[in-house]
């Protein structure tokens, strides 16, 4: 068997192509995760105690909740929801949530570049003051 | 003995592609976990009709200037960008001649005041659009409880075959990222910018009627613009109709167009 | 087969290297366009179809006027095309993927594209287009690769194949139907407001389609060991004939029409076209080159002298491809949009980037079409050897 060499050597290039994110992890970025992101709530929004849903709620699933809410607007002529305790909010991204969360920067970004997505909501929807997104 | 393990691995096969598929199946499905205690309203103060309609009465209008506050304050509210470069324009509502609003009614010695008149046009919100049903995603549908003409900027793929379809004129496409033809410091915060590669136009201002408002441009009309619901026989706009001799751009088309006007 | 593909002269590898380039050059345009927007092309609120949705119009023709070899082969079982019903099938494979790309390029939110599936919209007339178009790439894949590898077997193609081969054949008038389907039912648009649009497709792509074929036809015998034949390619020439010739004729019962009803929303836009309107005419030179060359195209191919001698067929169709071209891409689009709804003159010039991006994906299909003509000519110099 002549092509033996070969046949290692492209195993082994494909191991190492393989294992590179661990391997990157494990020798160059040693034990380093990048620390957790925090979280800072303006003093409206602690005032409030608990957003248009539960917190648990509010925290994994808020973006099902803006999708609905935006096919709701756009497709369904509602603009007001009520929620399980009764209170009605305006259905509107810069102008209800953001009313509460003012702090953009501290508060949708931080997390947002934490868990490395890039929602394109601010395209289009208003987000003053701006934050920091990159 | 051979048969059933062939039976058992299919059952087993289908049973993991069912796991499989479940996320797949959970990504594409509405979002309705929201549960079902939460409720959805139009909100108390919204103004209903069963189909809008506006009647423009042209004779108020005498010279283009007469006709900048509206545009300006339908160009302010919704936050379209203004560009230099003619490709790109963008425009809900604006104003243009006679024989540019109505190419279909040219008529020779026609009454010199109601030619030398500029004419404000934008979308008509069809009772049976061209541009929905041309349509390939729903991204643009008529909304079933009024009867506006919508635009879902969320959905829209930007194949511009609505601007193709409309036969006047009154889509425009965002060539390039609209922002870049705004001023930050003037934009109205309740309305929304729109994103590069989408198609947009006049919405009726669905956001200010939801909120017990009439449109921006029938508010600064000063009267010459009425609006009304056109399916109930006391509206003001069936009154004006009624009263009044009205035209409507390219009817001959089948297209019932929603805008009147008083010449 | 595709080992095939793999082994070529060098010349070969320069041409494939070439058309990499091209491809190279126009996908870093199109990410300057994603970035940007379509901004950098020449469309506007007015002219908002291009040069990306003129040349996708007449590839489709391109595709569809592969059915031309088929259909004689397979009903008329006229054998003779037995030989090159495979080129024909491989061209309308390269035509619609670049159909494809094209209407991916012309998209504001080409990442979205997938709505069209997701939101079926049974009255939009594109959904019917994206799914035919996509069937009939579907089926030449199918059709042509196993009648292939049977050719290369020495055995005849698998039975089941038959009812595919026979649906390819009215696919290909669905195709370029529902292309025509998508101007001719907009109201307000006077130029594409007529019920022979889709005839006239057809018409056009009947004649550019199998054209393009005896082109390909001289310039595979020149280069390779397989020769496609003598008499297919006077056969083809004949389908040429008639067919520019229908195109000429349905042409001029549009003119008919529009100038002896003299109604002025259909007249402007061939006035446009071809004498100008309210002082603008940039297509007016165009459009009397794009009739000129149909007609000689027409002498050259009808005439019984020039069409047999190869050197005047191969010219008859290359001025019958470009005069169609301009007919039914520039023409079509331009024709249509100006003037606009508002009775506005708003013209168009395709930019320099457009055309380039433009150029890009023909250098995808002239890849995709060299691979298979690789094989094709591959198998067929093993079996006669």
């Amino acid at each position: 068997m002549s092509d033996k060499k070969w046949i290692i050597l492209g195993l082994l290039i494909f191991m190492v192509l393989f294992l590179s994110p661990f391997l990157y992890n494990v020798l160059i970025k040693a034990g380093k995760a990048a620390p957790m992101a925090e979280l800072v709530l303006t003093p409206k929004a602690k005032a409030a105690k608990e957003c248009v849903m539960p917190t648990p709620y509010m925290r994994t699933e808020h973006m099902q909740l803006l999708d609905e809410w935006r096919l709701k607007v756009v497709r369904g002529a509602q603009r007001d929801f009520t929620n399980a305790q009764g209170k009605t909010f305006e259905m509107s991204l810069t102008n209800t949530c953001l009313d509460c969360h003012s702090n953009k920067a501290e508060f949708c970004d931080r997390c947002h570049n934490y868990a490395s997505v890039r929602p394109y909501c601010w395209d289009c929807h208003l987000d003053n003051p701006q934050g920091e997104m990159k | 003995m051979k048969s059933s393990r062939r039976r058992f691995i299919k059952l087993a096969g289908i049973a993991a592609l069912g796991l499989g598929a479940q996320p797949a199946i959970k990504a594409i499905a509405p979002a309705a976990q929201t549960g079902p205690q939460v409720e959805f309203s139009p909100g108390p103060n919204a103004l209903t009709a069963k189909q809008w309609a506006m009647v423009i009465d042209t004779r108020r209008f005498n010279k283009p200037e007469d006709l900048e506050p509206m545009i300006e304050v339908c160009h302010k509210t919704h936050n379209v960008p203004h560009f230099s470069d003619k490709r790109h324009v963008i425009k809900w509502i604006w104003e243009t001649h006679f024989h540019n609003a109505f190419p279909d009614i040219p008529n020779r010695f026609i009454s010199e005041a109601a030619e030398s008149r500029p004419y404000l046009v934008l979308c008509n919100h069809c009772e049976n659009p061209p541009c929905v049903r041309a349509c390939p995603t729903k991204a643009t549908f008529k909304r079933e409880n009024d009867g506006i003409v919508m635009m879902d900027m969320h959905r829209c793929i930007g194949c511009r075959f609505c601007m193709a379809a409309c036969p006047y004129g009154s889509r425009s496409f965002n060539f390039v990222d609209p922002r870049t033809g705004l001023n930050e410091k003037e934009m109205n915060p309740k309305y929304p910018t729109r994103m590069m590669g989408v198609v947009e136009k006049c919405n009726f201002c669905a956001e200010r009627l939801a909120v017990g408002q009439k449109p921006a441009c029938v508010e600064v009309s000063n009267g010459a613009i009425a609006f009304g619901d056109l399916s109930d026989p006391n509206s003001e706009v069936r009154h004006l109709l009624r009263e009044n001799f009205t035209i409507r751009r390219k009817q001959n088309l089948g297209t019932e167009p929603c805008v009147y006007y008083i010449v | 087969m595709l080992e095939l593909a793999i082994k070529g002269s060098k010349s070969y590898w320069i041409w494939i290297v070439a058309l990499l380039a091209v491809i190279g050059a126009g996908f870093l345009l199109y990410l300057n366009q994603l970035t940007v927007g379509l901004g950098i092309t020449g469309m506007s609120r007015d002219v908002s179809w291009g040069f990306y949705i003129a040349n996708f119009t007449y590839l489709v023709g391109v595709a569809a006027g592969g059915v031309m070899v088929v259909l004689p082969y397979y009903l008329h079982d006229y054998k003779a095309y037995g030989r090159i019903t495979i080129m024909g099938e491989f061209l309308a494979i390269a035509a619609l993927i670049m159909c494809m790309l094209l209407i991916v390029v012309d998209m504001g939110q080409p990442m979205r594209v997938a709505n069209v599936f997701l939101y079926p919209t049974f009255n939009s007339v594109l959904l019917y287009d994206a799914t035919v178009l996509n069937g009939y790439l579907f089926i030449n894949l199918i059709v042509g690769w196993n009648v292939l590898q049977a050719e290369r077997n020495g055995v005849h193609y698998a039975h089941w194949l038959k009812p595919i081969i026979y649906i390819s054949i009215p696919f290909a008038v669905s195709i370029h139907t529902v292309t025509a389907y998508l101007y001719c039912g907009l109201p307000g648009r006077g130029f594409w407001l007529t019920a022979i649009l889709a005839p006239r497709f057809l018409s056009s792509a009947f004649a550019a389609g199998p054209a393009l074929l005896v082109l390909l036809c001289l310039f595979v015998r020149k280069v390779t060991h397989f020769d496609p034949g003598k008499e297919q390619i006077q056969s083809l020439g004949k389908t040429v004939a008639y067919a520019i010739c229908i195109n000429v004729f349905f042409f001029l019962c549009e003119i008919f029409v529009a100038f002896y009803s003299k109604i002025p929303e259909h007249m402007d836009h061939i006035k446009y076209l071809f004498a100008g309107l309210h002082g603008h005419g940039i297509m007016v030179p165009w459009m009397w080159a794009s009739m000129s060359l149909m007609v000689i195209g027409i002498i050259l191919t009808v005439n019984p002298a020039t069409r047999k001698n190869e050197t005047t067929l191969a010219v008859g169709c290359a001025v019958i491809i470009a005069g169609t071209w301009i007919d039914k891409a520039l023409g079509m689009i331009a024709g249509g949009f100006v003037p606009n709804p508002l009775h506005e003159v708003n013209e168009y010039v395709p930019t320099l980037k457009e055309i380039c991006i433009t150029l890009g994906i023909y250098a995808m299909g002239a890849l995709v079409l060299t691979i298979l003509y690789k094989m094709v000519v591959g198998v067929k110099e093993e079996v006669r050897a």
